[in-house]
């Protein structure tokens, strides 16, 4: 939850969390210390496909997860499942020691699991205002019968839009309060879901992949705000492919491949893990090139493709490379 | 100039007000909702159907009459909306246009004639109703001087049509009408919110159905008779039209369209019967016979239909920049 008892630095709480994983075996489906979600046995078939099969895993509190793999992995079906907008074939989740099972969506957001999207999902033609006010929880005028007494709810709309002006604030967006949602940039789109996902005031966050279509610039502070979620004492678990981001501000990453959870570990070790790059390159990839033996390779291709297309040899290298990925 | 007047009471009579009624309850539905029901007729035909058989048929008194039919319009959006709204869109659309003509082939079938009356419908239920008119004599309202039982039935109906838009505009200015439009725009993001969006689609099929009820209720107090064909489909797309025209998702699209549309249903027809009769019409007859007039009203209304969309396709009160903001 947000810590209002303890008032702590990111920073500090980056500490905690790394000391906290410090002793967890780098294994998929590996215990953590205080797990906030603990998913067992869930699979989820399409057809003839499994697309998630993942065994067992733990997401610790208060942590940044970072949930990685190759296209077609089974992030984004295994977030879907977790926050119910997709139903698994079997498998069973607990939050908080409650279990999910089964449970829609909406619900599962409001126990404090909030997700966005992949595609950013703005409420186009509501004001960024009216998006944000839209997620609050427990709204009094959202009650059909007391949605037309307004003095029911005034006072609740008050505060609310108190709460999303300074969350507005925090996410620059301030300055478009009253500009429809649709007219926003795609950068501005991910920060106003982001901003509108913490009106719920979840313990977890869940996002997919927040830097998708966000340009540099903005990609910097996107980073911050969501260190700044682990700062406050919320959760975080994101799919992601930018893998700067991944190294930048994940305490904990977990690998998918083929549905399949197959690695765990802290960034700095998980991107040398052979597993991983098992995973991403294909079982059978060349090891990292030395500066000589990627000399001596060019030579051989020069040697086999002949001297008329010696000139190309620069171009076709990296194609090789892209085939053996 | 008759014709002029005719329109006028066209546009301010019980057509528009039926019109407007039906066309407010869709917009509750596809304007502030997005869900696409091409029923209107079946939950008119409840209201219609509801209050005739009750009085009629069994015997009961007017109010009982208006307490079936809106208790049968809840049953009939529960029953359509149970199994459709968790699905998409266009499922509800489907279910809806099929269950308004099962409705009205239940209501004209020959079984259960004594029930409905089949084709010929059923009469005699206003009486009730007569008897709490006000009004004696030759009643007007500025220009428009009606006999007494139309001046009862019009001065209810705008009565009704001002109730339900304020009802509406209540609700949409509410947070609950903030999640209605949420819905509208992505059912997946509302949800991720934690609202329970099924419930509120329900929440909207009923009043939305509720207010096309009404409709229904003055459709056969206008005429002292109800019958299957005053719940034909293309009530409903006349519904449709009233709403596109006056712009959804605005309190008063419906009320405007209305009153427009009929004026110049009525303004049309006049200006071309006249244009046709005589022995010397002002249209020549090798272009149009007086036959053909009344038809071509409606051609030029689908042309002025078709031009609306091109060049505001917002509706007359509707807001283009919220309209182009559309990416879908």
């Amino acid at each position: 939850m947000p810590a209002e008892s303890t008032p702590t630095t990111d920073f500090d709480r980056h500490a905690d969390v790394t000391r906290a994983l410090a002793d967890v075996p780098r294994e998929p489906g590996a215990p953590k210390p205080a797990p906030i979600l603990v998913a067992d046995h869930v699979v989820r078939r399409f057809g003839g496909l499994t697309a998630v099969d993942v065994g067992h895993l733990e997401v610790q509190r208060g942590a940044i997860t970072a949930l990685i793999g190759p296209n077609g992995a089974g992030k984004t079906t295994f977030f879907n499942l977790l926050t119910g907008f997709d139903r698994p074939n079997s498998g069973s989740w607990k939050f908080n020691d409650r279990s999910l099972s089964g449970m829609s969506a909406y619900r599962v957001a409001r126990l404090g699991m909030v997700r966005t999207f992949q595609l950013t999902k703005v409420l186009s033609r509501l004001t960024v205002i009216e998006n944000m006010r839209l997620g609050a929880t427990g709204q009094r005028g959202e009650r059909i019968m007391s949605s037309l007494v307004p003095s029911l709810w005034r006072g609740q709309e008050k505060a609310n839009t108190e709460r999303a002006d300074s969350l507005l604030e925090r996410f620059m967006l301030d300055t478009k309060r009253e500009d429809f949602a649709g007219s926003l940039s795609g950068g501005q789109r991910k920060l106003l879901e982001m901003a509108r996902a913490l009106m719920v005031e979840p313990e977890l966050v869940m996002l997919d992949e927040p830097m998708a279509g966000v340009n540099p610039a903005l990609k910097q502070s996107l980073l911050g705000h969501v260190k700044s979620l682990r700062g406050e004492g919320r959760t975080v678990l994101f799919v992601e492919h930018d893998m700067d981001m991944v190294r930048d501000i994940s305490d904990w990453v977990v690998v998918m491949a083929e549905g399949r959870i197959i690695a765990e570990g802290p960034p700095s070790s998980i991107m040398g893990d052979q597993r991983v790059i098992d995973a991403y390159l294909g079982a059978h990839h060349d090891a990292a090139l030395t500066v000589e033996e990627e000399e001596r390779q060019l030579a051989e291709a020069e040697a086999e493709t002949g001297l008329e297309t010696g000139s190309l040899a620069g171009k076709t290298e990296p194609q090789k490379q892209e085939g053996t990925a | 100039m008759d014709i002029i007047e005719s329109a006028l009471r066209q546009g301010f009579g019980a057509d528009a007000i039926i019109f407007a009624l039906a066309a407010i309850g869709l917009n509750m539905h596809f304007g502030y909702t997005g869900l696409l029901n091409f029923g209107q007729a079946a939950f008119m035909a409840m209201g219609g159907y509801g209050l005739a058989a009750t009085v009629s048929t069994f015997g009961l008194p007017f109010w009982a009459g208006i307490l079936v039919g809106l208790g049968a319009t809840v049953v009939l959006a529960l029953l359509l909306g149970v199994p459709t709204l968790r699905l998409r869109a266009d499922y509800l659309a489907i279910v809806t246009i099929a269950a308004a003509e099962i409705i009205r082939l239940t209501v004209g079938s020959v079984t259960l004639r004594d029930w409905f009356g089949g084709r010929d419908g059923l009469q005699q239920f206003t009486g009730a109703f007569r008897a709490m008119n006000p009004f004696t004599g030759a009643t007007g309202f500025g220009p428009l001087t009606y006999r007494a039982y139309d001046a009862w039935v019009i001065f209810v109906g705008w009565g009704l049509v001002l109730l339900a838009a304020l009802f509406v505009w209540m609700l949409v200015r509410s947070p609950w009408g903030r999640v209605l439009k949420s819905i509208r725009e992505d059912e997946d993001a509302v949800r991720s919110l934690g609202k329970n969006v099924y419930s509120y689609k329900m929440q909207a099929l009923v009043i939305g159905g509720l207010i096309g009820c009404l409709a229904g209720f003055m459709t056969g107090l206008r005429q002292s008779a109800t019958n299957p064909d005053d719940y034909f489909t293309e009530v409903t797309f006349f519904a449709w039209t009233v709403l596109i025209l006056g712009g959804a998702a605005r309190v008063m699209g419906p009320v405007v369209g209305s009153i427009l549309f009929w004026f110049l249903i009525s303004l049309l027809g006049g200006f071309f019967s006249w244009a046709t009769r005589g022995p010397d019409p002002l249209i020549p007859t090798w272009l149009m016979n007086s036959n053909q007039a009344s038809l071509v009203r409606f051609i030029i209304m689908g042309l002025a239909l078709m031009l609306l969309m091109v060049f505001r396709p917002q509706g007359l009160l509707g807001d283009r920049k919220e309209l182009a903001l559309d990416a879908r």
